[in-house]
């Protein structure tokens, strides 16, 4: 049986522990738990399927090369049904009632939100795969994803530089990502010189599908003299009318691009593309990347889901990293505590796909270079630009005022997620 | 249009057999083509404007091909291919030879990459082969692309064409480009740089507005002043442009809420049946365009034709079986019918998500419907949306002139005023039913191939609909057809001009007080029935 839950009470954990012993002694010495909480059903189960299967294929590969610490990787898959405080609830389950030792999981922030009280409450550990707001560093969560300054800043300075943009389009979907992704934005271009009548801010409701007049003002405020683009945090099927009436306007690509950071290869399979052609994504991963160690993760998804047209996509790297992290850092550890596991990630170096080294910081966020691609007519990127080196996530962004002066450093002897580097003291608030 | 502009030259290109065969006429030139195959994007521009300087027009539909994405190389050979795509079945054709080469697969080729920076030099190449095109049609567009990019050597190429060019509109065309480039050109007299400034007033292109946006902050009055003015003529032309194209949007939306509440007028309106499963018969309607498009990959541009039919019969179909199975039971109670269509509405979702996945289906747009109608650089409207404007008012007066005049017709509405009365007159009030509602879903079900086009086809398509149905018909009158034409079409307009003010989240919200006020005044719409049926 496993020694996870130390911290949890111990006569809770004793009672329950010996009686399971005598139920299944040889099975439960034997295995290491993953849980798995991404949705399996409801809106957001198109992207979420995806990285559970990649979950179970790292999962199964782990097992070929002989388990981990002598033991076989047992994966625990439950599904959330993208319902909120359903991820709250099934973390539990998988914490105390399913034992596992690590969980792979989430898409949405406000589904990390749901379960970060729990992961906090009963000292589990989560590994979170997607590009989200930042503002935020749990000591038990990873964040395997990009942050704003992996995704975002990068983008918006490869519009300044080399296309040589002056005026900025913010459209978003109206919910937490674009509008904190935006407000960093807005003040980042202002503090890059860019005037206030130069940025043009529009929300929209999930699935949105009528862009007439939307996409007129966009095209209304390209025609003042100076080139514009469209940064789009437009999330979901909405995209698809959107880039539609693009096409239909008469905007290419070349008049007015459109860089997204919710649109990858997986929301362009199964489209027709070609209204799309040119327009960019920034990202810290491309299936179209050409290394080995990208080839020959291609290869293994295609044979786990026996299907050569699945394409892959950004968060399943971030999933790719994290897992063979974790099984770094429990080698290192000797153990599958939480806190001893916690403290070897930090440091633990991998390959990622992109032919580089990715490396976890100590604020819990990764390491990776940023690249910039242009969507092709067959759904795949064309990869145009990529940042020198690798970028270290930031946690906490420099460019709002509320979160310019934290720091998230979970080593001895700050060990705190957001830190006071003016007051030098630690808000006491976990996440 | 610039998909159009693509369009015409790829038709261009192969309408021309003249074209398409490309010789190799020197050493250096085989090198290019060898370099061209694999180059980093950032190198190939030297290599398509040595290319140019080469071979001049010559090279067209080699540009046209990597304009396209369509140009290949073998990874054994570095010969350069075009991939072709007939009727589902990808060739790849020798660029040089124009024979076919069958043994190429997919493994076999490697495309040549171009990004938008390319794109954008290409387009240019292109223009400037094609201002010696035998088509007047092809030369103007060329010119216009042109604008974007104009430099000393486009200049001195449009300046020969205008000597020799025939046509009035091209003249009119390389003129406006000419009197773009004089306006820019800081070593010319300022007072030619001024009346050039003046002719620029008549023109509506992007290029030259942002010009003179520039022009405006020049550092020699007469011309800050000169573009200005010209300035301010070209802004009022262009509001009362805008202006159309709003009413445009206004008008398309209303089509489209037309579409999407005619039906439920029929059974809501007239049968009085709240109908929560309305918009899952339209989402029904999208699918079975997909399901028609699947069975006919090589007639997409007919595949709407046959869609329309069938999607009336499979929506239709489901009504009836709804009405008999569960509604014409629950008659006179509507609290209950509420309850059980909505249930309906979620069983109908997920017996979809279940056959079909709970991903979004791709419906093809037919060529015919797609691009826009030009009528000058500001205003163009677009196809699919006049096509389904124009749609949505047919089927509009089609189902006005079932009901008054056919019998049916005059059954539905018998039954509508009063329901006992007719039974006696011995009118079978339960077919009347069980047709009136197939009709109402049928109705939906034709909105789901118009609204194919516009959205995306998903399980939960009718959801997004079914709220602003209700509004609408709500809003026009229960009962009344033209009360929910002028609802459709005033809540669509108001929406568009109230959206580019408040924002698109603002402006349902606001549309959506209004109409609880209006129904506060009013509490039986815009057109209340008069008269005993009424009560």
């Amino acid at each position: 049986m496993k020694i996870k839950n130390l911290v949890s009470s111990i006569a809770f954990a004793s009672a329950l522990t010996s009686t399971m012993f005598i139920a299944t002694p040889s099975i439960a010495a034997d295995t290491i738990k993953v849980g798995v909480l991404h949705s399996l059903s409801g809106t957001m189960a198109i992207s979420e399927t995806t990285l559970k299967d990649t979950v179970l294929m790292m999962v199964a590969e782990q097992n070929k090369k002989g388990g981990l610490l002598g033991k076989e990787l047992e994966a625990v898959v439950v599904d959330p049904a993208s319902n909120w405080p359903l991820f709250a609830e099934k973390g539990r389950e998988l914490l105390t009632k399913e034992k596992v030792d690590v969980i792979f999981g989430s898409w949405t922030s406000v589904s990390r939100k749901s379960v970060l009280p729990v992961l906090e409450e009963l000292n589990g550990l989560m590994f979170y795969p997607v590009q989200y707001e930042g503002e935020e560093s749990s000591k038990n969560v990873f964040y395997t994803g990009a942050a704003p300054n992996q995704q975002a800043i990068p983008a918006v300075d490869y519009l300044i530089n080399e296309l040589d943009v002056e005026r900025f389009v913010l459209a978003g979907t109206d919910y937490v990502y674009p509008r904190t992704t935006n407000k960093i934005l807005e003040a980042y271009l202002k503090a890059k010189g860019v005037a206030s009548a130069d940025i043009m801010i529009n929300y929209t409701p999930f699935g949105h599908s009528d862009w007439q007049s939307i996409v007129a003002d966009v095209k209304k405020f390209g025609s003042q003299g100076k080139k514009t683009a469209v940064v789009s945090t437009i999330n979901g099927d909405a995209n698809v009318p959107f880039y539609k009436e693009l096409g239909n306007q008469g905007i290419s690509a070349e008049d007015i691009p459109v860089v997204a950071f919710s649109v990858g290869e997986e929301e362009l399979s199964g489209l027709d593309t070609s209204p799309l052609v040119g327009h960019l994504a920034a990202w810290n991963y491309f299936q179209s990347v050409e290394t080995d160690e990208n080839d020959a993760f291609i290869d293994t998804w295609h044979a786990y889901t026996k299907d050569s047209e699945r394409v892959t996509n950004d968060p399943m790297e971030a999933t790719y990293i994290g897992f063979n992290m974790w099984v770094n850092a429990v080698k290192k550890a000797g153990t599958t505590d939480v806190d001893a596991v916690e403290q070897a990630m930090i440091g633990q170096t991998t390959t990622n796909l992109t032919g580089g080294t990715a490396v976890m910081n100590k604020n819990h966020h990764l390491s990776k270079p940023v690249l910039i691609g242009e969507i092709q007519a067959d759904g795949q990127f064309e990869i145009v630009w990529e940042t020198e080196g690798v970028v270290a996530g930031d946690a906490w962004s420099d460019f709002l005022p509320g979160s310019k002066d934290l720091i998230s450093d979970w080593t001895a002897p700050i060990k705190c997620g957001n830190y006071n580097t003016k007051t030098a003291k630690c808000s006491g608030q976990n996440y | 249009m610039k998909y159009l502009i693509v369009l015409c030259c790829f038709l261009h290109v192969f309408l021309q057999p003249a074209h398409a065969a490309l010789e190799i006429e020197s050493h250096r030139e085989a090198d290019l083509y060898t370099e061209l195959a694999g180059a980093k994007l950032n190198k190939m521009i030297p290599i398509l404007v040595e290319l140019e300087t080469l071979k001049g027009e010559q090279i067209l539909p080699l540009f046209t091909l990597l304009m396209a994405g369509n140009l290949y190389y073998v990874k054994a050979d570095k010969a350069l291919v075009g991939k072709a795509n007939e009727q589902g079945a990808t060739s790849y054709k020798s660029v040089f030879t124009q024979e076919e080469r069958p043994e190429l697969g997919k493994k076999d080729v490697k495309k040549v990459r171009v990004n938008n920076k390319l794109r954008s030099h290409l387009r240019t190449a292109i223009a400037r082969i094609q201002l010696t095109s035998t088509s007047p049609v092809v030369r103007e567009k060329a010119v216009r692309t042109l604008l974007a990019k104009l430099d000393p050597k486009t200049i001195v190429l449009l300046a020969d064409r205008y000597a020799i060019e025939p046509h009035r509109e091209v003249k009119n065309a390389i003129k406006l480009a000419l009197a773009l480039y004089t306006a820019t050109q800081t070593q010319q007299s300022i007072s030619d740089r001024v009346m050039a400034i003046e002719t620029l007033s008549t023109s509506l292109e992007n290029q030259v507005r942002n010009t003179l946006v520039q022009l405006t902050q020049d550092t020699h009055q007469p011309i800050a002043l000169a573009a200005q003015k010209s300035l301010t003529q070209i802004e009022q032309r262009a509001q009362r442009f805008a202006l159309v194209d709003k009413l445009f949007f206004g008008l398309s939306l209303g089509s489209v809420l037309l579409l999407a509440s005619i039906g439920l007028a029929i059974t809501f309106g007239v049968m009085g049946v709240i109908n929560m499963a309305h918009g899952e018969m339209i989402m029904l309607g999208a699918y079975t365009t997909y399901v028609v498009q699947l069975m006919m990959p090589n007639y997409i541009d007919y595949s709407l034709i046959v869609a329309i039919p069938a999607a009336f019969v499979v929506s239709g179909l489901m009504g009836i079986l709804v009405e008999r199975l569960v509604i014409c039971r629950l008659h006179g109670r509507p609290l209950e019918t509420l309850l059980a269509t909505f249930g309906i509405s979620l069983i109908l979702q997920q017996l979809v998500r279940t056959v079909f996945s709970p991903l979004n289906r791709q419906v093809s747009t037919p060529s015919w419907m797609s691009g826009s109608w030009e009528i000058n650089p500001v205003l163009s409207l677009t196809l699919n949306r006049l096509y389904i404007l124009a749609f949505s008012l047919a089927i509009f007066f089609l189902l006005v002139m079932i009901l008054k005049k056919t019998s049916l017709g005059l059954n539905v509405r018998a039954v509508a005023q009063n329901r006992a009365m007719a039974k006696v007159m011995g009118v079978k009030t339960h077919r009347v039913d069980a047709l009136t509602f197939g009709l109402g879903s049928g109705i939906a079900g034709i909105a789901g191939v118009a609204l194919s086009q516009l959205t995306n086809v998903g399980p939960n398509l009718g959801q997004a609909y079914i709220i602003d149905s209700f509004m609408v018909v709500v809003f026009g009158g229960v009962g009344n057809l033209l009360g929910t034409l002028v609802a459709a079409f005033s809540l669509g307009i108001g929406t568009k001009f109230l959206e580019p003010i408040t924002g698109a989240v603002l402006a349902s919200i606001i549309v959506l007080v209004f109409i609880i006020l209006f129904i506060q005044k009013r509490p039986k719409g815009l057109f209340p029935q008069k008269g005993r049926a009424a009560e």
